[in-house]
């Protein structure tokens, strides 16, 4: 499919993510207030979000996974208002329905490449009885590997401290694919790569999510790679960042 | 599983000061259990040294320093108990048997006893155990020795070998009674009580090698051969002290309250359980202050896993935000490093307890050899239970104040890590 196809069909999608009126500051801290007029994202759309550094990046996506709930306004997730649940609530629906790449690709280093990418089915049910629908979940944890390029044999039984760092980027990818979760959220993930590299990682990633239906948001400032996006949203075109007074402290996100 | 898989490896990552931590609160945890194990020997020692035994006979003098010169060869009599009087009480209707007791002398800082055959008939100790010879037996000669094992073992002494007793007390002594040496005839079984310390002798022999000294010296010109003194009366003057077993134990009150009224001669007599109860009212506060020390110990180990917990807390933001990124409820961040220090403390517990039984077993020969306490090597009671369960418990309480700061650090830090 070109890019051009999927803009048309992205926009003919339904929105899976819905944010208006959201205004969030963070609990206990005085400065920082992110405020976002309307944001939207349609199922397998690929959404590239640039900002500055300090623009808030970082923040917007904490909201729109639910880490954190908003003072005031609405996030809507597959019809589900996030405002509306409790912490709890918003932890397991966030493992059900996110999957999450990191800038640094945040593994446990201890832990093995297997146990890395099996982490979130911890923690989702449903993800769970995807990943184990046609094998259990070590053989498909061991096929999301494969198919982003890191063979098994090359793996097992390896911690994820002794990996490359495109390998820990893709056992960081299979792990936020793994189970199909619906939206993939990917905060700078090839910041620390090279040119040829990030073309590659991105190629899997979208061939990834592609397989899975899922639709992409990725934070970057790097604005090169705006072409191979269904939508470039700059930050500053949906949200306010302010600081505000060293007096404001917000109310808790219980 | 995974999640508890990962956070056992996040620990093993950090091996190092965990292992710190878990030998910190061990050695704690020995401190804590072997005082109380050495304290609960020391008692049982003491209370298994004299059994069977109804009153102690001696001068007028406090009741525990009769006691411990008596019966632990601790400290010296006051005075002593003529043997006039010694005899009035053998002869009371209500007295079933006397022992009479001569200390004052040793040999090579051994104390040496001066007794009858019936000592060894009548003493007793750990639940009404009775006296054995683990080789020969009884004085039959004037010069005759019976050593308590500790006394054979140190001095290598078998049966036959010669015993030149020194006057007076002290591991050194310049004065001899080397013209009237004994012989081993009787080595005792091991008592685990002074008894195995002792150097008994027939309390005529106490006599006989004094009868050419006067003031604590020898009387120059006057020497009596130990042929000689056999053919001399030998009969007591006076003794130290006196085991007593009654006919009948409700006569012990009546009994006691007449030597302590005994108008020939200020005497005392106590009731070797009384004065253990008086024994253990002083020491008392000792042992609540080394238990306190202990405890205090324990706090500081806790303590100290607390500050490991904390320091490494900044650099496990990354690991906490993600597993939040997961879908861990940060509850479930607070529950893993709670876990983490009742893990901790719970090896520590577990590891004190095993340094704590290989150390008796190991020290347990050593301090019943030097110190004559018997440690037992036994399970825990339920009490020392409880107090392991304190601990764990305490472990678990001290893990929760860097828990609750992991739990706050997650909600904020979000997706990325604000250091």
């Amino acid at each position: 499919m070109t890019v051009e196809l999927a803009r048309t069909a992205a926009a003919l999608a339904p929105d899976i993510v819905r944010l208006s009126g959201v205004r969030f500051a963070w609990p206990g801290r005085s400065a920082f207030v992110l405020e976002v007029d309307t944001f939207t994202l349609s199922a397998r759309e690929r959404v590239l979000l640039i900002g500055p550094s300090g623009s808030g990046k970082s923040t917007f996506l904490s909201l729109l996974c639910g880490i954190v709930a908003p003072q005031s306004g609405r996030t809507e997730i597959l019809g589900s208002d996030l405002t509306g649940l409790g912490a709890a609530a918003r932890d397991a629906f966030r493992a059900e329905h996110f999957g999450i790449i990191f800038q640094m690709f945040n593994l446990l280093p201890y832990g093995s490449v297997i146990d890395n990418v099996l982490l979130p089915l911890s923690f989702a049910p449903g993800r769970r009885r995807r990943a184990t629908a046609g094998a259990s979940a070590s053989q498909e944890a061991q096929r999301l590997l494969a198919r982003l390029g890191l063979e098994p044999n090359l793996v097992r039984g390896r911690s994820a401290a002794n990996l490359s760092v495109g390998q820990q980027q893709r056992v960081a990818a299979a792990r936020a694919l793994i189970g199909a979760p619906e939206i993939v959220v990917a905060d700078e993930p090839t910041s620390a790569l090279d040119r040829d590299r990030q073309q590659a990682f991105l190629e899997l990633l979208f061939a990834e999510t592609s397989a899975a239906g899922a639709a992409l948001i990725m934070v970057s400032h790097d604005q090169s790679l705006a072409p191979r996006f269904d939508r470039v949203v700059p930050l500053a075109d949906i949200a306010t960042a302010s600081h505000q007074g060293p007096s404001y402290v917000g109310p808790s996100d219980q | 599983m995974i999640v508890l898989r990962l956070a056992l490896q996040s620990l093993f990552n950090r091996w190092v000061t965990a292992a710190l931590t878990i030998t910190t609160i061990a050695a704690s945890v020995v401190l804590l259990l072997g005082v109380e194990e050495v304290r609960t020997g020391a008692r049982q020692s003491f209370a298994d040294t004299i059994s069977g035994t109804d009153l102690i006979v001696g001068a007028r003098s406090g009741g525990l320093n009769l006691l411990l010169y008596s019966v632990f060869r601790i400290g010296n009599a006051t005075n002593n108990v003529t043997w006039t009087s010694y005899q009035d009480i053998a002869f009371r209707p209500e007295v079933a048997w006397i022992v009479p007791l001569s200390l004052g002398d040793s040999h090579h800082g051994f104390r040496v006893l001066g007794t009858t055959g019936d000592y060894f008939t009548h003493y007793k100790y750990r639940q009404s155990q009775g006296l054995t010879f683990a080789a020969g037996g009884p004085f039959t000669d004037l010069f005759d020795a019976v050593i308590g094992s500790d006394v054979a073992a140190s001095l290598g002494y078998k049966l036959g070998d010669s015993v030149v007793i020194s006057h007076g007390l002290g591991s050194v002594s310049f004065l001899e009674h080397d013209d009237k040496p004994f012989r081993v005839a009787g080595i005792l079984e091991k008592t685990g009580t002074p008894v195995d310390r002792t150097v008994h002798v027939g309390l005529a022999a106490i006599e006989a090698i004094h009868v050419d000294w006067q003031s604590g010296a020898r009387v120059p010109g006057q020497l009596v051969s130990a042929e000689e003194v056999r053919r001399m009366d030998l009969a007591p003057k006076a003794i130290t002290a006196a085991l007593v077993g009654l006919k009948s134990k409700l006569a012990a009150f009546r009994l006691q309250r007449a030597i302590n009224e005994y108008r020939s001669e200020p005497l005392s007599a106590i009731l070797p359980g009384a004065a253990l109860q008086e024994l253990w009212g002083l020491v008392g506060t000792a042992e609540t202050a080394l238990k306190v020390v202990s405890a205090m110990v324990v706090a500081t180990a806790l303590l100290g896993m607390l500050t490991m917990i904390l320091s490494t807390l900044n650099e496990r933001r990354r690991e906490m935000a993600i597993l939040r990124s997961v879908g861990a409820r940060a509850r479930t961040v607070l529950g893993l490093l709670a876990a983490e220090a009742g893990v901790l403390t719970a090896t520590g517990v577990a590891l004190g307890l095993v340094l704590l039984y290989a150390a008796l077993f190991l020290a347990r020969p050593y301090v019943d050899a030097v110190y004559g306490l018997h440690l037992p090597i036994a399970p825990l009671k339920p009490d020392a239970w409880a107090t392991l369960g304190v601990i764990v418990l305490g472990g678990c309480a001290a893990g929760l104040l860097p828990a609750l700061r992991a739990y706050r650090l997650s909600l904020a830090d979000g997706m990325t890590v604000r250091t």
